[in-house]
């Protein structure tokens, strides 16, 4: 057991460096894009006095490194600051609102995004495992041939797509759920989960192919070992076969796509987020990308690449565990 | 098309009742209940009840619109009438206004509403460092005074006779002057409808305030829930599958679709807005009047508003002011397209032929690049030799925009013809995107501004907008409308706003559920 803490620690620490790594190239390359937040904000009403005057007041007029620095100390102490667009907000009024900082205005939206992603997995993640065990148990047959070729044209296609053909056949066509999803606090979890439920169809359909794919490989990539013959020798009908004996031993490659498909529907939400007006961290993502909202944009990014690094830690350690051999090294 | 024809040309002419109705369908009686949903674009995550920082439809519709109101406003008929102020009047020389306050009217949170919350209000766009886009219209007042606990006298540093129409402007509204950050905060005002919650950038819910001054004129529905909607495709499906019941913006590519759909309905006005293509007088060719008239004679214009606006909207003449203003000229000479006439004009100017650079970018406005290729199209056999760049979006108009010699860009216009040419047009003006110096442009415009008597100032713009046609260095070929989808299940008044969208901004106060 002690492998694994250690192995922990390891990815923990080496995790930390990629964030430090991500926040730098993120830092940099939002400011190689043309305009910065003041001509973004004032947009044709840039005039050089009030592009000038905004710059001073958010410290946009400091050298790169120096407000890189800043950041990462302030960063570094918990601290994400205040968006440009409070700040320039604060200014109107003379106040800055104690509770307008990033992680306040981050915090419902990324709640709303796990919420998304929550549904999503409890939906994909049995779909696809269980669409993969029955595909390669009836591996060749009619029905694994229809699973491949459904679930390939569903990732084939650009989310956007996807996402409207659910819209046309679930609330224009049939009208059972609706095309909006904005949910807002206060809402009753039903009504919550009704109104997340398209958004989460379009996901499940884009990574079910994936995760279903993976299972099936995985799996068929057993059944020609000599303890699977052997099952299959003493009498055992092949879904225990699969179940008992093939399915332990395949967990490994499985968690590591389902890790990797959750990491997915964390940070990969934009498109949809947009489509169905989702109040998630995508849309915030997008908006403030196009404001040059650094503050924000790192902000989202730490999550997203922390996001990643967590969920593939998680995936590991789980593959491990599932592991004897690597569980117990000699 | 009718848009190409003025409201107010039309109320003239009694023709309105029939033509006006947008829908053709019977109009029905009003009636009190309901809630409206509205699916808005124009939303952000820094929205807040700061009409300082109004510059977008969600908040206008909901600020503006719903839960503040001004001292004036402009009626559906672009009439001036009083909303927070009963009365008005001016010594001759336009430079002293008294208004005289509305009596008995409270605040959501009981305050009444008195003459120090019109001086508190109107102070906010004075802030030092303040970026209100209003405060070009409070600067002027060099004193505030209060006569009365109903009754306010402003003097002006010089005389302005639509000084009353600029008080309906969206961004000066009214807060209690006891406490102007909490009614900042939370959304306070004299409004039929009082905030219930607000998620910037998200959704937005009202309800209707119990007794209200315009009880039986307006506001209609109970409550009001305004859902921010910026991707174009979403808004229009929430509005067919009846999620919403009115949207603005509607996409002209999916116009038949909507169009199809008999639950739904377009609501299209030509106001003022208007797109454009100035060019900067201080740089070589464009210095010359006479290269400026022939640019302005090779443009189809007809043909823009038919493939950019998909029809959405009326050829221009190359002036700012729009069928929404006053003293619109609507009989000015049209400068049309005309090769011939191109042509010689070059060679007056001494050239023989004219090769030039126009810089575009959709950020200048949706279409602006085809816009830029059909202007080269049509320059062609005119001799002109137009090379069409684009240019990035994004810094389009801190980089290009007054920078390139020539570019494309916009104007969403001003309710009076006098701020409109202030701002865009006046010599030495920040945002005079061409850099254009007139003489007579420059007296007319200090004249009409402190004249009272109303024929003489519709002279006088009318000389400026026939001057900006003629000598002006802003090609303008085409006025884009507003197009809103409603659900038929509202009802609407006879003759809708064409100020701005959703009936001016006031679909809240002024529509009903039929």
């Amino acid at each position: 057991m002690g492998s694994v803490i250690r192995i922990v620690l390891q990815r923990l620490a080496l995790g930390l460096l990629t964030l430090l790594i991500v926040s730098a190239v993120i830092f940099g390359a939002v400011n190689l894009l043309p305009g910065d937040f003041a001509q973004a904000v004032l947009g044709q009403s840039a005039t050089p006095e009030a592009v000038a005057a905004i710059r001073t007041q958010l410290g946009l007029d400091q050298p790169l490194p120096v407000r890189y620095a800043q950041w990462l100390w302030d960063a570094a102490r918990g601290d994400l600051g205040v968006s440009f667009a409070q700040a320039n907000f604060a200014s109107f009024t003379g106040r800055v609102d104690p509770s307008a900082t990033v992680l306040a205005q981050i915090g419902p939206r990324f709640a709303n995004t796990m919420f998304l992603a929550g549904v999503t997995a409890a939906i994909a993640v049995p779909l696809a495992v269980g669409l993969g065990i029955l595909a390669a148990l009836w591996r060749d047959t009619a029905f694994d041939k229809g699973a491949n070729i459904a679930t390939l044209s569903s990732i084939s296609s650009p989310e956007f797509f996807v996402a409207y053909i659910l819209i046309l056949l679930f609330a224009v066509v049939n009208p059972v759920l609706p095309s909006l999803s904005n949910i807002f606090p206060g809402m009753s979890f039903g009504e919550r989960l009704e109104k997340t439920l398209l958004p989460a169809l379009t996901l499940t359909l884009v990574v079910t192919a994936h995760m279903m794919r993976m299972t099936r490989a995985a799996i068929l990539n057993l059944m020609a070992q000599p303890y699977i013959e052997m099952a299959r020798l003493k009498g055992m009908r092949p879904l225990r076969v699969i179940w008992r004996h093939a399915l332990p031993n395949a967990l490994a490659p499985i968690v590591n796509v389902v890790a990797l498909n959750l990491a997915y529907l964390v940070t990969g939400v934009v498109v949809v987020e947009v489509v169905f007006v989702y109040p998630g961290i995508g849309q915030l993502f997008v908006d403030s990308v196009k404001l040059r909202d650094i503050p924000v944009v790192q902000a989202c990014c730490l999550i997203f690449a922390a996001a990643y690094i967590l969920l593939n830690l998680t995936a590991d350690i789980l593959s491990i565990i599932s592991n004897p051999r690597l569980r117990h090294p000699k | 098309m009718l848009p190409q024809i003025s409201r107010r040309g039309l109320l003239r002419s009694g023709a309105a009742a029939g033509l006006l109705s947008v829908t053709g369908l019977p109009l029905r009686a009003q009636s009190r209940g309901g809630t409206l949903r509205l699916g808005l674009a124009g939303a952000n995550t820094s929205d807040s009840w700061d009409g300082r920082t109004h510059s977008d439809t969600y908040m206008i519709v909901t600020a503006y619109g719903a839960v503040f109101d001004c001292l004036t406003e402009i009626a559906a008929n672009g009439e001036l009438v009083g909303e927070l102020a009963t009365s008005w009047e001016s010594t001759p020389d336009a430079k002293t206004w008294t208004f005289d306050l509305r009596e008995g009217v409270t605040f959501h949170n009981g305050q009444p509403f008195t003459a120090d919350d019109v001086i508190a209000s109107l102070k906010l766009h004075l802030d030092e460092d303040a970026k209100s886009a209003a405060r070009p219209i409070v600067a002027p007042i060099t004193e505030m005074k209060k006569l009365g606990d109903h009754q306010v006298q402003f003097t002006l540093e010089a005389g302005n006779a639509d000084f009353p129409f600029l008080m309906s402007d969206y961004h000066l509204l009214m807060y209690p002057h006891q406490n102007v950050e909490e009614a900042i905060a939370q959304g306070i005002g004299t409004g039929l409808y009082k905030v219930e919650s607000f998620d910037p950038g998200v959704r937005t819910l009202l309800s209707r305030v119990d007794g209200h001054y315009k009880d039986g004129k307006a506001g209609w529905f109970d409550q009001i829930e305004v859902i921010a909607i910026n991707d174009g495709s979403a808004r229009m499906t929430a509005l067919m599958t009846g999620q919403v019941d009115a949207v603005n913006n509607v996409e002209f590519q999916v116009e038949p679709l909507l169009k199809a759909n008999p639950q739904l309905a377009l609501n299209e006005v030509t106001g003022n807005q208007h797109y454009t293509f100035p060019m900067l007088t201080d740089l070589s060719p464009m210095d010359n009047v006479t290269v400026r008239r022939a640019l302005k004679h090779a443009v189809r214009r007809e043909e823009m508003v038919e493939k950019i606006l998909m029809g959405h909207g009326a050829v221009a003449n190359d002036h700012p002011i729009g069928p929404a203003n006053q003293y619109y000229h609507a009989d000015l000479e049209q400068n049309d397209y005309d090769p011939e006439k191109a042509k010689a004009l070059l060679k007056e100017a001494g050239l023989d032929g004219l090769s030039i650079d126009l810089s575009v970018s959709e950020a200048a406005f949706a279409g602006a690049i085809d816009a830029g290729l059909l202007y080269q199209a049509s320059a062609r056999d005119c001799g002109i030799d137009i090379n069409v760049v684009q240019e990035p979006a994004d810094g389009y108009w801190s980089n290009v925009w007054i920078k390139k010699p020539w570019c494309a860009s916009y104007w969403s216009g001003r309710v009076t013809e006098d701020w409109m040419f202030t701002l865009g047009y006046e010599t030495g003006a920040a945002w005079n995107d061409t850099h254009w110096e007139n003489e007579r442009f420059q007296t007319l415009l200090k004249e009409a501004r402190a004249e009272l008597d109303s024929d003489k100032r519709r002279d006088m713009y009318h000389e400026m907008q026939a001057l900006c046609s003629k000598e002006g260095a802003t090609a303008i070929p085409m006025y884009a409308n507003f197009v809103d989808g409603y659900n038929i299940k509202l009802g609407h008044p006879e003759v809708v706003g064409n100020v701005f969208d959703l009936d001016s901004n006031r679909i809240c106060e002024r529509w009903w559920m039929a």
